[in-house]
C-alpha cells in the first residue's frame, strides 16, 4: 500500500515524534464477583509504542495480555492512568486508524469473503470505487482472490484469520493490534502467517502490536518483545531483538536466533512458574 | 436423489399404498377410515362446496395473525428480556414452566373474556406459540459469539447497526427455529380451539363432520390442514437449509 508512507509521514512529524501510542501507569482492576474478590489483571504498567515498530508482548497465562490490548484499543477503560493514540486519549471507544485481530474466528459466516472483507466500508463514506480497490487489494494480499464467493464455513482456520486480517486491512489502520492471532492454527500454518504478517507489516508500515505466547513467534516476527509478569502483569524488560527489516521465518536459521528465545525464556521461567501456582484462580 | 431420500419416499408411498389396499379390501371398514385415494377426492368435492369458503378463510386469517402477533411480539419480548437481565431473572422460571400448562383448559374463560369469534382463538394461539419464539430469541442472542460483539466495536457500529447487521444475522439459525415452532403452534392453536368450542372454522368443520358420521369430509379436511401446514413449513425448512448450508451447519 504506497499511501501507508505518507499517512505515517503526518504521524511522525505530529507533537511527540516517535511515539504512535502510549500507556502511562495503566492498571485494570475488575470488581468484585459472585465467587471471588476483585481481580487486579493488569499494571500499572507504561508503554510508547514507536511509530511503524513491530511490538510483541509475551508473558504467562493469565498476567493481562488481552486486557493489555483491550486497554489500548479503548475496548476497556483502564482503572487508573492513561491511555493515547497519535496524541489523543483512548477511552471507551475504538479511536480510528486501529484494527484489531482476535484469536477466535471473528469472521460473519452469514457473508461471503467479500462481503466479509468490504464490511468496514459499508456506510463509512469511502466511495464505490475506493471501496472496490481497497477490497480487491486486501483479498490479494492475503491470498483469497480464489475464494471471493466462498463462505467462511467453506474455508479452513487460517484462511479465516486472513478473512479477519483483510477486512482489518480496508479501514487502512496505522496501528494494528493483533490478540494470539494465530494460537488456534497449526506450526506450519503459523509460521506462514507469521511471514505473510510481516509482509503486511512492511508494506503498509503500520505499528503493529503482537499478543503471542510463542516465544520464537514474539522473536522472529519484532523489533522489541515486551516480556510481562505473572498477575497482575507488568513488563519485567523489554527486548530488543535488533533484526532487519526486510525478515521473514528463515530468521531462524540464524546462531544468534536461538539466543534471543533463550533469553525471553530466562525472564519468563519464574513468572509462568508463579502463574501456575496461582492457575486455580486465573481469569 | 440421496439414498435418504429415497427411504423417505418408499416410507411414505409405502404408508399410504398399504393404508389404501387395506381400505379398498375392507381389512378397514369405511366407518373408521376412507382410502387415501377417497379422502383426495371428498378433498376436491369439499372444496368446491359454497360454505367452505368462509371456514377456511376464518381459520386462515385467524392463524395469520396469530402467527404474526407471536413472531414479531415473541421476538421483541426475547429480544427485552435478554438485554435486561434482571427481567429475565424474574420471568424466566415462568418461562421454563409455561408448556406445562394446558392452554386449552382456559379456552372457556377466553371465550367468557373475548366472546364467541375470532378473538379467543387467536388469543389462544398466540399465547400458545409465542413463548416457542421468545425462548428461541433469548437462546440465538445468547449464543452470538463475544467477539463479533467486540469486533463490531471495533467497527464503531451504533447500537441500531450492532443488532441489525451483527446480532440478528449471527443469531438467525435460532430465530428461524423458533419462527418454525411459532407457525407449528399457531396452526395447532387456532384449529385445536375450534374442535372445543366454536361455529365456524376448518377445526370446528372436522369435529362437525366427526359428529354426523361424515367421515369423507372430515378426513378431506383433515388432509387439507395436513397439507397446508406441511406447505409453510417446507417453505421455512428450504430456506433454512439454504441458509445453513452457507453457514456449513
Amino acid at each position: 500500500m504506497k499511501t501507508g508512507a505518507t499517512r505515517l509521514a503526518t504521524v511522525a512529524t505530529s507533537a511527540q515524534p516517535d511515539v504512535h501510542a502510549r500507556l502511562e501507569g495503566v492498571t485494570r482492576i475488575y470488581p468484585p464477583r459472585a465467587g471471588h474478590g476483585e481481580v487486579h489483571a493488569l499494571g500499572p504498567i507504561s508503554l510508547d509504542l514507536r511509530a511503524g515498530e513491530f511490538f510483541s508482548v509475551v508473558g504467562p497465562s493469565g498476567c493481562g495480555k488481552s486486557t493489555l490490548l483491550d486497554v489500548l484499543a479503548g475496548l476497556a477503560v483502564p482503572s487508573a492512568g492513561t491511555v493515547e493514540f497519535e496524541g489523543k486519549p483512548v477511552r471507551g471507544e475504538v479511536p480510528d486508524g486501529v484494527g484489531v485481530v482476535f484469536q477466535e474466528d471473528a469472521s460473519f459466516p452469514w457473508l461471503t469473503v467479500e462481503d466479509n472483507v468490504s464490511f468496514g466500508l459499508r456506510r463509512s463514506g469511502v466511495d464505490a470505487a475506493e471501496t472496490k480497490r481497497r477490497v480487491d487489494f486486501a483479498i490479494g494480499f492475503m491470498g483469497l482472490r480464489d475464494f471471493r464467493r466462498a463462505y467462511p464455513s467453506q474455508l479452513s482456520g487460517g484462511m479465516r484469520q486472513r478473512v479477519c486480517i483483510a477486512r482489518t486491512l480496508v479501514l487502512q489502520p496505522r496501528l494494528i493490534l493483533l490478540d494470539e492471532p494465530f494460537g488456534a492454527l497449526d506450526q506450519q500454518t503459523r509460521l506462514l502467517m507469521g511471514d505473510e504478517l510481516l509482509r503486511l507489516w512492511r508494506e503498509t508500515s503500520a505499528t503493529v502490536l503482537l499478543i503471542t505466547h510463542a516465544l520464537d513467534e514474539a522473536n522472529l516476527l519484532s523489533d522489541r518483545i515486551g516480556v510481562m509478569s505473572a498477575r497482575p502483569g507488568r513488563f519485567i524488560e523489554i527486548v530488543e531483538t535488533g533484526w532487519p527489516r526486510e525478515r521473514d521465518s528463515r530468521l531462524a536459521e540464524r546462531p544468534d536466533f536461538g539466543a534471543v528465545t533463550a533469553r525471553l525464556w530466562s525472564y519468563l521461567r519464574a513468572e509462568s512458574m508463579q502463574a501456575l501456582g496461582q492457575g486455580s484462580m486465573a481469569r | 436423489m440421496s439414498k435418504a431420500t429415497w427411504i423417505r419416499a418408499a416410507v411414505l408411498i409405502g404408508a399410504v399404498g398399504a393404508l389404501e389396499i387395506a381400505c379398498r379390501s375392507g381389512a378397514i371398514p369405511a366407518t373408521m377410515v376412507i382410502a387415501p385415494s377417497a379422502m383426495v377426492v371428498a378433498l376436491v368435492e369439499t372444496l368446491q362446496s359454497d360454505d367452505i369458503g368462509a371456514h377456511l378463510s376464518q381459520t386462515l386469517s385467524a392463524v395469520a395473525i396469530a402467527m404474526s402477533l407471536s413472531i414479531v411480539g415473541g421476538f421483541v419480548i426475547g429480544f427485552i428480556l435478554n438485554w435486561v437481565p434482571f427481567l429475565r431473572r424474574a420471568f424466566s422460571p415462568f418461562l421454563a414452566a409455561y408448556y406445562a400448562i394446558p392452554h386449552f383448559a382456559f379456552y372457556p374463560l377466553l371465550i367468557v373474556i373475548f366472546g364467541l369469534g375470532s378473538t379467543p382463538l387467536i388469543v389462544l394461539a398466540t399465547l400458545f406459540a409465542m413463548v416457542a419464539m421468545i425462548l428461541a430469541t433469548m437462546a440465538g442472542l445468547d449464543r452470538v459469539p463475544r467477539v463479533l460483539l467486540k469486533t463490531a466495536r471495533i467497527h464503531r457500529l451504533s447500537l441500531l447497526d450492532e443488532i441489525w447487521r451483527i446480532r440478528l444475522p449471527a443469531a438467525a439459525p435460532h430465530l428461524l427455529s423458533g419462527l418454525k415452532l411459532a407457525v407449528a403452534y399457531s396452526f395447532i392453536g387456532v384449529i385445536a380451539g375450534e374442535f372445543i368450542l366454536s361455529t365456524s372454522g376448518i377445526g370446528h368443520e372436522i369435529a362437525f363432520a366427526y359428529d354426523n358420521f361424515d367421515n369423507p369430509r372430515m378426513y378431506a379436511l383433515i388432509l387439507f390442514v395436513l397439507a397446508i401446514v406441511t406447505t409453510f413449513n417446507m417453505v421455512v425448512y428450504a430456506y433454512e437449509r439454504r441458509l445453513m448450508r452457507r453457514r456449513g451447519a
